[in-house]
């Protein structure tokens, strides 16, 4: 069975650079849309990086700000300056 | 509604639930706090008695020997529910956060006294593990307390104290830069060196009591009611000729904090003294004990600090102090 | 000063929290932590606990504010602007009413439950981020009773939702199973609800359900939904990694574990039933099935997360598979319950329309026709002949679970699945082989159940007459129970509706 990561975020404002710096950080991310929110999944691993996220909303961005917009995941989560993953590792 | 209206009425059916109108005498607009908190825990039918201590249902009245009629009566002045209480820690935080900084590029701390800057790690920088300490009594508190009016705001104050910790964690990062050294010395002297050893056994003493309103007596009424005055206020005073302001600066959250605290500390001991004379006379002889307690287990620390003279007398200005308030809280002091 | 060497989060967040913790000498740790060991749990060495999320209480209470600030300013433009118009249908309202009296009263025990873990767990990292969780829960409490506080105002069925958590029928369903975690030892407790509950079971509730709310117009519930969930992915976190934990510190706790792991996957599974029936029943458009989302996030989620855990020996939960089974049957068999009892329930129902029994048909293909749409055009038939069918006698609760004994055997949907045990002299009955095993492996906790017909049998509920049952629930007649059509809620909708067509005509 193919091990989906996943994670889920707000439809908003707010969330919308953060899904697109996922969705072209992880090559065959698949994105699916349902009222007010969006799953993002991905075989083996999903990550968000720091960078990925500032250069798309021109300022400084710490991942935990995630915290305001996730709304659900499925894998182990690492969190740290700049990333934060989740993934099934064996 | 009549043929002829040309906008929308919208009626309520009634203005709160019935919980809180029968609390009320009427159906009336309730605020955020009381439908947050009134009546919230269940109080009845409970299904299995807890592994952990068959004596008692979930929720029991009997885990303290206060007795009120109305825990609801134990309202918290500040009217705290999660999104004001969190809000309001946030905003106060933010001041904190910009003094950091500010001390911090400046270099602020270059300026302390260096015996005063040693004094410093000495008395603050191990009440961390206080802190701590006072963090998982407010938890137990909430855990076993009886009503969601007390047992909200304990775990607010739980949130509270280990922000203190860590707070006092970032003064040390700030002293020993970013290193932690000071932080493991001041461990050690939390679990060895004599001025600390009172406390600490205070500490873990009352880390075992049994009667929740007596932990919240003791923890947030005496010892709290001790160290935030002698260490935030006289320590600190000490230390304003010894280049101690940037000190100041970054605790300044502390005694925001206290003076706030006192307000619902003071609140809650008033009404259950007011309840009953057998509460009363129970609060006052708690009352009596930690207080005595605590200042015995504070002399050595405040003789370190202050000179063993002027030590013994800010003590007992700030025992004095506690015992005064204590007084206006109705206790038979 | 400013040549510091700059911490990193992980490095920062151990500096500032781990430390904390010490040895205690004055007095012993077993009397600081007195419930440490009862549930023989084994811990070796705390310090190998990895903190899956790193928020200082700084961080947290700027989150969170935030968090707060955003979910307020919805519900008071909300409010303003009777929001509680714009739905699809009145018929929502009532899957607002079960939250309310069902799952609410559940978020203040997970906020008492994670204050008792927060303080007796003896080690520093998960005990910092329980009391974070308690916080957590005593927030989703709160914004649930500010949010739904509006509907109240407008709606019948959620006047008195505490009063009616500790007495009526089916809300002792969910107050049983969080009394039973409640009640249990500590380790239990976190794997109840921290990995049983939270990371296997939460997302039905709050993503597909609340999605639905968005769905049907209720920006309200999605909001505080949605809201709640961003600490909801830390709670699932943290329920992971103390099953991690557990398993890696000895092998002696996977036995343990896989018997929590077992009991509180069929105990959730069983009040998820409630909530199947609300996205296949209440929700007046239709999002996704629940048999779609046991897919999505019980076998997919699920599947990846025991597939990862099977490197410490723990298997898949017994009776996964029959779980797995029922879900093309749960909520067609719940919704039949409240029916038949809507006389004496606090929120209103309705037998399926045509076109939602055609939906119902889609998404069930292999059961809906077959076993339940003869029985719904039945009843149809009965209210349109006058007969509309109650059914008056009281129903034998499952000791474990306390749900009705309406459930069919696995396999055979036309025959009731009855199980029973003997206990000192007394005979238990159950709904399932899941509720018999939970019961056989703790006889003395489950005999102490407060089966709500036995206690109307036992004249502990105000009287022996559905009436006076139903005035000790403090349920107002007529207007918290019956048919959603003739309701009072119903006929302000429609008078609602009548009027904004005259305005805007």
């Amino acid at each position: 069975m193919p091990r989906i990561a996943s994670l889920t975020l707000q439809d908003t404002d707010t969330a919308r650079p953060i899904i697109e710096a996922i969705t072209e950080d992880n090559p065959g991310a698949t994105v699916h849309s349902f009222p007010g929110i969006v799953k993002i999944d991905r075989e083996g691993s999903l990550t968000v990086r720091r960078e990925s996220v500032e250069s798309r909303i021109g300022r400084v961005w710490d991942p935990q700000e995630l915290h305001l917009s996730i709304v659900s995941m499925a894998g182990n989560v690492d969190e740290d300056d700049d990333y934060f993953s989740v993934a099934w590792t064996n | 509604m009549t043929i002829e209206i040309k906008t929308l009425k919208v009626e309520p059916r009634r203005q709160t639930f019935g919980h809180i109108a029968r609390r009320y005498g009427a159906d009336k607009p309730a605020s955020r706090y009381d439908e947050a908190t009134l009546d919230v825990q269940a109080t009845a039918n409970f299904h299995y008695k807890p592994l952990w201590g068959a004596d008692h249902w979930l929720y029991d009245e009997r885990r303290t020997r206060v007795t009120m009629a109305d825990w609801y009566k134990l309202r918290d002045p500040r009217q705290y529910y999660y999104a004001t209480y969190n809000i309001a820690r946030a905003g106060q935080y933010q001041t904190t956060e910009r003094n950091i900084e500010f001390v911090d590029k400046r270099g602020l701390l270059a300026h302390l006294d260096p015996a005063w800057r040693e004094t410093v790690e000495t008395y603050l920088l191990p009440l961390r593990h206080m802190e701590w300490g006072a963090n998982l009594n407010c938890t137990n508190i909430c855990d076993l307390g009886y009503g969601t009016a007390v047992t909200a705001a304990s775990i607010f104050a739980a949130g509270d104290h280990l922000a203190l910790a860590q707070i006092i964690g970032r003064i040390g990062l700030l002293l020993d830069g970013n290193t932690g050294a000071s932080l493991d010395r001041a461990k050690d002297r939390w679990m060895t060196a004599p001025e600390w050893q009172g406390l600490r056994r205070l500490t873990e003493d009352t880390l075992v009591v049994k009667d929740w309103f007596e932990l919240l007596l003791a923890q947030n009424l005496a010892i709290d009611g001790i160290l935030y005055p002698l260490v935030y206020g006289r320590f600190d005073a000490a230390g304003q000729a010894l280049g101690g302001s940037a000190v100041s600066m970054l605790t300044e959250f502390m005694n925001e904090w206290f003076t706030e605290h006192s307000r619902w500390v003071d609140a809650v001991i008033k009404t259950a003294a007011a309840e009953s004379p057998e509460n009363r006379a129970l609060l006052t002889g708690w009352f009596a004990t930690w207080a005595s307690r605590a200042a015995g287990a504070f002399a050595p620390l405040a003789d370190h600090v202050l000179g063993a003279e002027e030590g013994t007398r800010a003590l007992a200005e700030v025992v004095g102090g506690l015992q005064a308030r204590a007084k206006t809280l109705g206790l038979a002091v | 000063m400013n040549a510091v060497a700059k911490l990193g989060l992980k490095q920062r967040y151990s500096l500032l929290t781990r430390g904390l913790d010490w040895e205690p000498s004055y007095q012993s740790k077993s009397a600081i932590y007195p419930y440490a060991e009862f549930e023989g749990i084994k811990i070796h060495d705390w310090s190998k606990w990895e903190d899956p999320f790193r928020l200082t209480m700084d961080a947290y209470w700027k989150f969170q504010a935030e968090k707060e600030r955003k979910l307020y300013a919805v519900l008071d433009s909300f409010a303003q602007n009777n929001g509680q118009m714009g739905l699809t249908d009145a018929r929502y309202v009532n899957a607002v009413k079960l939250f309310l009296t069902g799952v609410s009263p559940l978020e203040y025990q997970a906020h008492r439950g994670f204050a008792h873990v927060g303080r007796h767990i003896p080690g520093v990292g998960p005990r910092v981020a329980a009391q974070m969780q308690s916080l957590d829960e005593l927030r989703h409490v709160q914004t649930q009773i500010h949010t739904l506080s509006h509907y109240n105002k407008f709606f019948d069925g959620l006047h008195e939702f505490p009063h009616m958590h500790d007495r009526v029928w089916y809300l002792s369903v969910p107050k049983s199973f969080f009394d039973d975690a409640r009640t249990a030892g500590p380790f239990e407790y976190f794997i109840a609800i921290g990995f049983a509950f939270e990371y296997v079971l939460t997302n039905l509730l709050f993503v597909p359900f609340m999605s639905g709310a968005a769905y049907n117009g209720d920006l309200a519930t999605v909001t505080f939904g949605f809201s709640a969930q961003s600490d909801e992915s830390r709670h699932m976190t943290l329920g992971i990694e103390v099953i991690k934990f557990l398993l890696e510190q000895d092998p002696d706790n996977l036995p343990i574990v896989q018997k929590w792991v077992d009991k509180w996957f069929w105990r959730g599974h069983r009040v998820l039933g409630l909530v199947a029936m609300m996205m296949d029943y209440m929700l007046p458009k239709k999002i996704m099935s629940w048999r779609e989302a046991w897919e999505i996030y019980f076998t997919e989620a699920g599947g990846s997360l025991f597939q990862d855990l099977s490197r410490y020996g723990l298997r898949v939960p017994k009776y996964a598979d029959v779980a797995t089974a029922e879900a093309d049957h749960i909520s067609h068999q719940n919704w039949a319950v409240f029916y038949q009892y809507t006389h004496a329930a606090g929120f209103h129902t309705w037998l399926p329309s045509a076109e939602e029994m055609d939906w119902l048909s889609e998404k069930y293909p292999t059961t809906f026709d077959k076993y339940y749409r003869p029985r719904f055009e039945m009843w149809g038939e009965m209210a349109k002949e006058g007969k509309r069918f109650y059914n008056n006698a009281l129903p034998q609760l499952c000791t474990t679970c306390q749900i009705p004994m309406a459930y069919t055997e696995p396999g055979d949907p036309t025959t009731i699945s009855f199980r029973h045990s003997h206990y000192k002299g007394d005979t238990y009955h159950f709904c399932s082989d899941g509720c018999k095993d939970i019961f056989d492996n703790e006889p003395e906790k489950y005999s102490q159940s407060w089966l709500p017909v036995h206690q109307i049998f036992q004249g502990n509920c105000g009287g022996a007459s559905v009436e006076e049952v139903l005035k000790w629930y403090r349920l107002n007649l007529g207007a918290d129970n019956l048919d959603q059509a003739g309701s009072p809620d119903q006929a302000q909708w429609d008078a609602w509706m009548e009027a904004r067509r005259r305005v805007a005509g």
